[in-house]
């Protein structure tokens, strides 16, 4: 079975010389600030009590007061996940760092949350819609794209 | 001797790209020196038209994603929403499912390997070898739910109805002919002097650089690395049955075919072994119409025959999904074509994305 870590595993895994200041602590996700995610991705790519070595699924969610990536990463070698969360407020020039450095399969799935639902993704080195042409305008996954036809 | 550059245009409506799929290639001569896929051609909002419909019709959407094996879709759709709303279907029904995903798993790989042999130059024969055997399968299917295709076969809680008399002799006499035919195959194409000199060695990747993208699957397992969510995950009853998870050595094109032979014996072992075990029972729970899961949200994975399809379900407690993100195993694996294919030449190119086996239908949603 692969065991989800709760987030007081996950900050115990982040070690003494990351800052917890920035997160909040919550049942079994980790909240982490934009700024943080870098350092926290790599912290558990990189140590070997961690070593989530497979990115799983990076989701963007549209909660119209704030937009959420969330992350699931697991490890093939402690066969554990868990689960990532950056909230991102504002509606226009949403900007999360690029997890492209630690795992490529961030490649397609950062550029479809990008098209679909506007977040830029800095450090991504090939940052442009994947499946709407070049030119499309708007974000079709936004809650605001269109009003319900119901 | 170089030669200029040439940009080409491959796709979307080019037979061996399997949907329509563009890939913006540079050729040097007959070498791909660079090249770009450009998605979207069979774009239709999937998540965003899931956010309009009750929990239920989301089912007839997921069959619309991968359609050569909709009953992987189902199941894993299905498994999200029952972890949302902390249910577990009665045990008959996890058995059918179980059974059913299986014979879709040889459905999907029939046509990953008759597609891969056609573009190899195998003109149609060994294609239609394979759609001999699907067909068997599709009639199945069509006992099942009467459709062939577009099953939406299973619910939340359980499966659409109880299987008919005449499903088990069916089944049966498929289970024994497969084994025949799977030989047939192997025989054929296994040890084929044209189908080695064209696969063994090329486009191989290595695991690391596999799970570094991401990558799930056959061509993970391809790889040499043991990693099946069927074991290492076990839903439903997959812990009730005992199968071997077939891994590759090289993660080149031969390996991906021999794996997904190899998987389909497996999957036939798994059906005998359930189809011995199950018992009668109900196959679906007492759910109402409308489904109101409370606020909240989970994350439901399957081993689906492209590899891990996920989907993230998040609810705000009303009948539809707030949030339906599917974890799409076909786009994902083609994270590496870059690494695959830069290098080889055209007809190369070709060979690699049939062992690829993606479908555009899943890559687009």
């Amino acid at each position: 079975m692969i065991r989800q870590l709760n987030s007081n595993e996950i900050i115990k895994l982040l070690g003494k010389d990351f800052d917890s200041q920035s997160i909040d602590e919550s049942k079994n996700e980790l909240y982490v600030s934009a700024d943080q995610l870098t350092n926290v991705c790599s912290i558990l790519k990189n140590t070997k009590q961690a070593s989530f070595d497979l990115l799983t699924c990076i989701s963007g969610v549209d909660y119209v007061e704030y937009f959420q990536v969330v992350y699931h990463l697991t490890s093939t070698i402690h066969k554990h996940s868990c689960v990532l969360k950056v909230n991102l407020f504002g509606r226009s020039d949403l900007v999360c760092p690029s997890v492209y450095e630690f795992w490529q399969g961030a490649d397609f799935q950062e550029r479809e949350i990008w098209d679909l639902l506007g977040i830029y993704f800095e450090g991504h080195p090939n940052m442009k819609r994947i499946f709407l042409w070049d030119g499309f305008e708007g974000h079709p996954l936004r809650r605001d794209y269109l009003e319900s036809p119901r | 001797m170089n030669s200029e550059l040439m940009t080409v245009n491959f796709g979307p409506q080019h037979p061996s790209t399997h949907g329509v799929f563009r890939l913006r290639i540079t050729l040097d001569g007959e070498t791909v020196v660079g090249l770009e896929p450009v998605f979207g051609y069979l774009h239709r909002g999937s998540e965003k038209l899931a956010e309009e419909r009750t929990f239920t019709q989301v089912i007839t959407l997921t069959d619309r994603m991968d359609y050569t094996s909709a009953m992987t879709n189902n199941q894993a759709y299905v498994l999200s929403c029952e972890k949302l709303m902390e249910v577990t279907p009665p045990v008959r029904a996890q058995y059918l499912r179980v059974i059913s995903a299986e014979l879709s798993r040889i459905a999907s790989h029939l046509i990953g390997t008759g597609f891969l042999i056609n573009d190899l130059g195998a003109f149609i024969t060994p294609l239609m070898y394979c759609f001999r055997e699907r067909e068997r399968i599709l009639e199945l299917f069509e006992m099942l739910c009467g459709a062939r295709i577009t099953l939406t076969y299973m619910r939340v809680g359980g499966v659409f109805q109880d299987t008919p008399a005449e499903f088990w002799p069916a089944l049966d006499s498929f289970l024994t002919d497969m084994e025949f035919h799977l030989d047939e195959y192997e025989s054929l194409l296994t040890g084929n002097e044209i189908l080695l000199s064209r696969t063994v060695g090329v486009s191989s990747i290595t695991t690391d650089q596999a799970l570094n993208a991401s990558i799930t699957g056959p061509i993970l397992r391809a790889t040499g690395f043991d990693w099946d969510l069927r074991t290492v995950d076990p839903y439903e009853v997959y812990n009730r049955v005992n199968f071997e998870v077939p891994t590759g050595e090289n993660g080149d094109n031969y390996d991906r075919y021999l794996v997904r032979i190899k998987e389909m014996r497996q999957s036939l072992s798994i059906i005998k072994q359930c189809v011995e075990q199950i018992e009668p029972g109900k196959v679906r729970l007492d759910l109402p119409f409308l489904i109101r899961p409370d606020s909240g949200e989970a994350y439901g994975r399957v081993e689906s025959p492209k590899g891990e399809l996920g989907f993230y379900l998040i609810s705000d407690g009303s009948i539809s999904p707030y949030r339906c993100k599917v974890r799409p195993p076909s786009l994902i694996n083609l994270t590496l074509l870059n690494e695959m294919i830069v290098g080889w030449k055209v007809a190369d190119m070709i060979v690699t994305l049939g062992s690829l086996d993606f479908n555009m239908g899943e890559v687009d949603r």
